[in-house]
């Protein structure tokens, strides 16, 4: 069975927020959620990086272990999902995600949050039909065959989303076409001094993605 | 005129159509070729902008957030990582869920035990039927109010923090998710009416709950356990009092660390929440497995005490015995059984107001 994963390549994204448009176009989430969010570090510096962030469908999701009514599952494919039915709206996968994953359509007195929303992966929910399925949980496209609409339309292919072992083999390698070691990340010291060694001008002020543009042709 | 001449020229339009992205192509094919051809990765990396480095994603990690960090997300306060949400999930379920339940269980099997060994503390001497008001109708009233919300508010809690590992397997979802959601919804809403009245209860019971000297020898004598003597007591033992003072820090810390919980609409950090959830947790599964060893002293436990707090008055013996302090206080105003059972009442015994609270 897959292990489906997200993975955003931080060379290669752009900050466009193609996949949040993206995402809630494909699961019509309702006003104020916003399932996926891109975080830029050092915004209008010179080291400025974006990453693209949703549920990230942990192996060991923490908000599945601190949900008191146990309305988190794990699909066969590898993802989580929860039960809108059994969501109380207390918060506590908020306060446990590492992600900032979990949204909730309100914020009122005496705990009213409403139910819990988060990306699925566009792989829908528990639902009777399908007209309810999306209703609640959004698009399913994983039973269409295809995968999350975010990374399918990712402008930079930065987002990436599948089986974690294609995922992987795909970073793999741009790392390895960007030239160096660890490449994944760059401003790495290992890779400085070996260049250091080997007689070549310090690029330790580079970033990556001039390799990958340059490499790409 | 200008306008005939434009108008004629379009008829070109089509095959500018067709003739433009062809050139586009090929321009770009070639520009493309020339590009690979002169690309210089070297050059290129070394006039590229700097890299991020291990610090930013240290920073990350840490959660700080700088005046250059931007969140696409309306209102989001969120850090790239919650990095303490894993260290609070640990705490809640690797040692306030586990301990909570050892508390709990190990206070009702200590309970049982007593129960079994000691068995119930009678009256040593016989009833003399003669009564002393010792709670009000205000008091009990209180008292009850406050009992009721704290056993629906712990039934309430227990089921949200240990109700799936029991409840969900025996009953389904279906059942489950109307219980639980029942459970958070009584917490939620019972939960700031259980502070403010037991504020009052607290506010009230002040004076006969502040320490003594003779509450001292009372815990020497493990409130009467060591030895045969009954301590001196006076209105309130000192057991009673390591109660009441429980509940006026550790139940007081229960019901901020509850409120901040139940009010998101402050808007609280996580960080905040994560820490208010650990706080409350511990405060209130201590306070319930004390809380069960009060229940038991004052129904099973000791012969009389419960009369006190249902009928408002308690007999004479029992007062000599476990209050003889606030007992020669009061004995003047003692009166007959069956005085206050033809209905005369508290008028009678609450000619001394020192009495009773």
């Amino acid at each position: 069975m897959a292990q489906m994963k997200f993975m955003c390549d931080a060379e290669r994204c752009i900050e466009c927020n193609g996949c949040v448009t993206a995402c809630k176009n494909a699961n019509e989430t309702d006003w104020g959620i916003q399932r996926r969010r891109v975080v830029t570090l050092n915004d209008g510096e010179p080291e400025e990086v974006s990453i693209s962030v949703a549920c990230m469908h942990c192996d060991d999701a923490p908000c599945m272990a601190v949900c008191p009514t146990d309305c988190f599952y794990k699909t066969d494919d590898g993802i989580v999902l929860h039960d809108k039915d059994l969501c109380i709206g207390c918060g506590y996968c908020l306060y446990a995600c590492p992600f900032g994953a979990p949204q909730f359509p309100q914020q009122n007195a005496f705990g009213e949050r409403g139910k819990m929303d988060k990306c699925t992966f566009c792989a829908g929910g528990p639902a009777e039909t399908k007209e309810e399925e999306y209703q609640k949980y959004g698009a399913n496209r994983i039973a269409e065959g295809k995968l999350p609409l975010c990374a399918e339309m990712c402008s930079t292919k930065a987002l990436l989303a599948g089986d974690a072992q294609e995922v992987a083999d795909i970073f793999r390698q741009r790392v390895v076409q960007r030239g160096h070691k660890d490449g994944g990340w760059s401003g790495n010291q290992r890779r400085e001094q070996e260049r250091t060694r080997a007689g070549q001008p310090d690029v330790s002020a580079a970033d990556s993605l001039a390799y990958d543009a340059a490499r790409q042709g | 005129m200008s306008h005939s001449i434009q108008w004629r020229s379009l008829w070109r339009l089509p095959l500018l159509a067709l003739v433009l992205p062809a050139l586009v192509l090929v321009v770009g094919l070639a520009l493309a070729q020339g590009a690979q051809a002169q690309s210089d990765p070297q050059g290129e990396a070394a006039t590229a902008v700097p890299a991020l480095d291990a610090d930013t994603w240290r920073q990350v990690r840490s959660g700080e957030v700088d005046a250059n960090y931007r969140d696409s997300r309306f209102d989001s306060t969120y850090n790239l990582v919650n990095a303490s949400g894993e260290t609070w999930r640990q705490w809640r379920n690797r040692w306030v869920s586990p301990y909570g339940l050892i508390v709990i269980g190990g206070m009702l099997a200590m309970i049982v035990l007593f129960y079994l060994i000691a068995g119930r503390k009678k009256l040593d001497e016989p009833r003399t039927g003669r009564k002393l008001l010792r709670w009000s109708a205000v008091s009990r009233s209180l008292h009850w109010s406050v009992a009721t919300l704290f056993i629906l508010l712990a039934l309430s809690g227990l089921t949200l923090l240990y109700g799936k590992h029991v409840f969900y397997p025996l009953f389904g979802a279906g059942a489950w998710g109307a219980m639980v959601s029942a459970s958070k919804l009584v917490h939620n809403y019972l939960g700031p009416f259980f502070g403010i009245l037991l504020l009052i209860l607290l506010a009230k019971l002040l004076v006969h709950n502040l320490p003594k000297k003779h509450d001292i020898d009372w815990f020497r004598k493990g409130g009467g356990l060591v030895g045969k003597e009954h301590p001196d007591a006076g209105f309130a033992n000192a057991g009673e009092k390591a109660w009441y003072w429980l509940l006026a820090t550790a139940g007081v810390v229960v019901i901020i660390s509850g409120l901040v919980l139940d009010f998101p609409n402050y808007g609280q950090a996580r960080d905040t929440m994560q820490w208010a959830n650990l706080v409350h947790g511990i405060g209130a599964l201590g306070l319930t497995a004390v809380a069960l060893g009060h229940i038991y002293i004052g129904t099973l436990g000791t012969e009389g005490s419960l009369e006190g707090m249902t009928t408002g008055y308690v007999d004479e013996t029992w007062a000599k015995e476990h209050h003889n302090l606030w007992y020669e206080e009061v004995k003047e105003s003692a009166v007959p059984e069956e005085q206050l059972a033809t209905g005369s009442k508290e008028a009678t015994g609450g000619s001394s107001p020192q009495s009773s609270t």
